[in-house]
């Protein structure tokens, strides 16, 4: 049984759908609105924005999220910055620019008609945000401050200090709390989505665990929309959140949800390396350091001497040796490969060897120690904090680490899943980073889905299926709904009653390593499979032996944890299956057997320009896939060349 | 390095806590603090012990989840650092660490270090926002605000949302939080049709959510991960005399 992959792309001219869409989409009456109730999953911008845009509209919403308040989604941590067209610095940005940018960044694996739309209300979103308060930088005459970003050539990147997805997400939660107080949006904050209910194929509800009580409860609605962020923790480490999981989407795929391209993930450049087998989490440090910093390893591998005692000639500057155009400021997957192939032939440095050197000695030669605190000062400041190394006296050590996931929910252009009346939103849906995200987009997404789109394609489909009498509507007591409730409550009863005698956190973090090493910056044919056997046997053990402390009728971290990992568990094998299926590299997706050369990354456009949609086929199965073939009408598909 | 650690140890909200002591040994100094606590817990966990609950999810210094009373201090011994970028290098061989939970009558305990903050939430439903809905904006630049101000206010802006300035707070007073959030809408001119209301309302709430008053210690300033400045509490002292004077809605 394959998907019927419709993705109701409007037709004519690619400027022109959007407003054509928004003219022909049903209205629900704005008395009528009161009788609808939404389920947003997630609180960050993604889904703060949808709740408090669908309150602001009349709707009901009941808003969830795992953090102890709703302005703590990992949304907050994103550092660099937010795109939009705007043009004002008037360098020759247009909404056609970015839509280009972002569709020729994404290795042309995305959908032509989302990216724009994308690019189109991303103007909006700077308008409505400054509205809110948001203090964005400015500059002396008191307009808005542009800089560029991620090797843009234009300068379209707005930013409030090093802060900008805190104070994004403080703008919306702002929001959200504002509709609260109307009681509009109710908010459970330490409440978590563990199954989705479907009645006559249609998205009715969820079921939740309140992570305080221990309490299974039921939630009813007209529609529900999964703004979950993505699944970088499949990873064990990365920069997403130590809660941050997969298991929304997850419950969505079991239930019929496809799920697309799950192996583009982003391994960003500069973050700092592990240090030890501890580690819980990595930190990003911003993209925008490689303006002033050059990336170098000792010329001779296994060189031990201190940074500052290798001469000049003795130093492999290797992104401005093989990019010599762009140099330092190459796209994030190239220069994340790049690292690993150098640490991999044994020219790594630091204690581990896997970390090269980002050092700044050159710009403030230059510029002065000044103008690089003035930039970079916090940045600096944080990498001192978590490595006692100064960063203005010595070299940064800097390594690639997971930092964002491409793939998600399929969605059509209204943004719904392949279940009726089930959306998905942000870093939870896939439709707009293809292969590899640029810099400062993934903010731009989040609100644009968040404040305008989902209100209006949600709206439509309450008007076309939604029900408005109440006595017809489904209910809690609805059978469905006890059904999967009894489902939730014997896999809680399982994972408690296993009392094994080993931690969820072991169990993790060998996945972790699995994927990393087989599904990570470097895949081949033999890693991939290696892990599709490795992965199940994991699994298997997790089941017998996981050790969970406590019961599942109070507070309980170890066993949220656990059902987060169990769903980890399951996803990693589909990555895999995505990862060995394309048989080309793109983006974040290298394949080794697929590279030129000089060993760069080869795309098989004739074979591999869809969006590969898996479908779960029921428990032991493996998945299976559709595709959905991505046309290009605006766009030449073009090698990305940086050299 | 080898160190003791006393941790607050409590079921729930209505039971009794009390401090018990754990030694943690192979620690390193790369290691940050809460990954020394999940060091030990790992440990607790194997021997089929209770883990010790505390609350933390970015580990960057940014959600402001992560709390903790440590030797008496908020977010520990370093300025500008909240717990979760707080690292054990801070700390040497043998020493003894007495970790305890926010106290504040507003932030009751859920369990062991794990403390209910949602009286935040409720001072921002009072009015920490600006009443406008998506789509209502007019181009950003139509709208000029001087450098210096939206500087200000980002300063302000800055706050996480942690609560260490109540915890460290003689009086438990949630002042310097709530002058962050007023001073972040203060500064900029879309805050000023509400502003007056808006310090109003909010400084009820924190009154109703049982926070204490102010008496000018400063041990807020002193903690605060994102170094919030006190003038902050004046501003807003200032705005909430005036809107209690002049009885402005
Ligand atoms: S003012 Fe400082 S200490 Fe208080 S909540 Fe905000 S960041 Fe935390
Ligand atoms: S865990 Fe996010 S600020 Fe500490």
């Amino acid at each position: 049984m394959a998907f019927q992959l419709d993705s109701k792309i409007p037709e004519g001219p690619l400027k022109d759908k959007w407003t054509e869409h928004l003219f022909n989409m049903k209205l629900v009456n704005p008395a009528n609105k009161r009788k609808f109730r939404i389920i947003v999953i997630g609180s960050g911008l993604a889904g703060g924005a949808a709740a408090a845009s669908l309150g602001e509209l009349g709707y009901n919403v009941d808003c969830f999220c795992f953090q102890d308040s709703s302005r703590r989604a990992h949304s907050i941590a994103a550092q660099g910055g937010i795109n939009a067209a705007k043009n004002y610095p008037n360098d020759g940005d247009s909404v056609r620019r970015l839509f280009y940018d972002t569709i020729k960044g994404g290795d042309y694996r995305s959908r032509e008609a989302n990216v724009y739309r994308l690019a189109e209300v991303a103007n909006s979103i700077i308008d409505q945000c400054v509205a809110q308060g948001v203090p964005f930088a400015r500059e002396y005459g008191g307009l808005l401050d542009n800089r560029s970003f991620g090797g843009a050539q234009v300068s379209r990147t707005f930013y409030a200090r090093g802060q900008t997805g805190q104070q994004l997400l403080i703008g919306a939660y702002q929001s959200l709390q504002r509709q609260v107080a109307k009681g509009s949006v109710d908010m459970h904050v330490r409440t978590e989505m563990l199954d989705l209910v479907k009645v006559d194929g249609h998205a009715k509800g969820i079921i939740v665990r309140d992570l305080v009580s221990g309490e299974i409860r039921r939630h009813a609605a007209d529609a529900v929309l999964i703004c979950s962020g993505g699944y970088g923790n499949v990873f064990y480490l990365s920069t997403n959140a130590m809660g941050s999981n997969v298991t929304a989407a997850m419950r969505a795929f079991k239930r019929g949800a496809g799920f697309a391209n799950p192996c583009f993930t982003q391994i960003h450049p500069t973050c700092i390396p592990v240090s030890s087998e501890h580690q819980s989490k990595l930190t990003l440090m911003s993209e925008s350091l490689r303006n002033d910093g050059r990336v170098w390893v000792p010329k001779k591998a296994g060189d031990d001497r201190a940074p500052r005692d290798i001469p000049e000639g003795e130093r492999d500057y290797y992104l401005e040796r093989r990019y010599p155009s762009f140099g330092n400021l190459v796209p994030r997957d190239v220069a994340s490969r790049a690292a690993k192939e150098r640490c991999d032939a044994g020219f790594g440095v630091g204690s581990t060897k896997l970390a090269v050197y980002l050092d700044f000695s050159d710009a403030i030669n230059r510029l002065g120690e000044d103008v690089i605190r003035a930039r970079y000062g916090n940045l600096f400041q944080m990498y001192e904090k978590i490595t006692a190394e100064n960063p203005y006296k010595t070299p940064m050590r800097i390594y690639p680490a997971v930092h964002y996931t491409m793939g998600g929910l399929w969605v059509d252009y209204n943004l719904q899943t392949t279940v009726p009346g089930l959306f998905a939103l942000g870093e939870a849906n896939f439709s707009d980073h293809g292969a590899n995200r640029l810099g400062a987009s993934a903010l731009m997404q989040g609100l644009a889905d968040g404040y305008f789109v989902a209100p209006y394609t949600v709206g439509n489909y309450l008007a076309e299926h939604g029900c408005m009498n109440a006595d017809e509507k489904v209910t809690t007591d609805h059978a469905a709904f006890d059904e999967v409730e009894k489902e939730v409550r014997d896999r809680l009863d399982r994972l408690m009653a296993i009392q094994g005698e080993r931690s969820v956190d072991s169990f993790h973090k060998e996945l972790g390593l699995i994927m990393w090493d087989n599904c990570g910056m470097g895949r081949t044919k033999e890693g991939l499979q290696k892990a599709l056997k490795e992965i199940p046997k994991l699994r298997e053990e997790f089941w017998k032996n996981v050790r969970i402390p406590g019961d599942a009728t109070s507070f309980n971290p170890e066993l949220e944890k656990a059902a987060r990992v169990a769903d980890f568990l399951e996803f990693g094998e589909i990555m895999c299956h995505d990862a060995l299926d394309r048989e080309e590299s793109c983006g974040g997706h290298f394949r080794e057997e697929h590279q030129t050369a000089e060993g760069e990354a080869m795309r098989h456009d004739d074979e591999f320009a869809y969006a590969a949609v898996w479908e779960y086929m029921g428990e032991g199965k493996a998945p299976e896939m559709s595709k959905e073939i991505l046309e290009f009408e605006n766009v030449k598909l073009t090698t990305r060349s940086y050299k | 390095m080898k160190i003791t650690l006393h941790v607050w140890r409590q079921k729930d909200a209505n039971s009794q806590g009390g401090m018990k002591p754990y030694e943690v040994d192979g620690v390193s100094k790369d290691m940050s603090f809460l990954e020394m606590l999940d060091m030990l817990n790992e440990q607790l966990i194997v021997q089929g012990k209770e883990p010790i609950a505390f609350d933390h999810d970015c580990r960057e210094g940014i959600c402001g989840t992560c709390s903790l009373m440590i030797n008496g201090v908020a977010h520990g011994p370093d300025g500008s650092t909240t717990t979760c970028q707080l690292h054990m290098r801070s700390f040497k061989d043998g020493d003894a660490i007495h970790i305890e939970p926010w106290r504040s009558r507003a932030f009751p305990v859920v369990r062991d270090l794990v403390v209910d903050r949602s009286s935040f939430d409720r001072i921002i439903q009072a009015g920490g926002y600006i009443s406008i809905n998506a789509g209502n904006a007019q181009d950003a630049n139509n709208l000029p605000i001087a450098k210096h101000s939206s500087d200000l206010s980002m300063d302000a802006a800055a706050c996480i949302g942690c609560g260490a300035c109540v915890a460290s707070c003689p009086n438990g007073s949630a002042m310097l939080f709530v002058a962050a959030k007023i001073g972040h809408l203060a500064h900029v001119p879309q805050g000023q049709p509400e502003r007056a209301k808006r310090a109003r309302n909010m400084v009820a709430q924190m009154d109703a959510e049982g926070f204490g008053a102010c008496s000018n210690h400063y041990e807020c300033e002193a903690v605060c991960p994102k170094d919030i400045p006190v003038n902050f509490i004046s501003e807003m002292n200032k705005d909430f005399m005036k809107a209690s004077l002049c009885g402005d809605s």
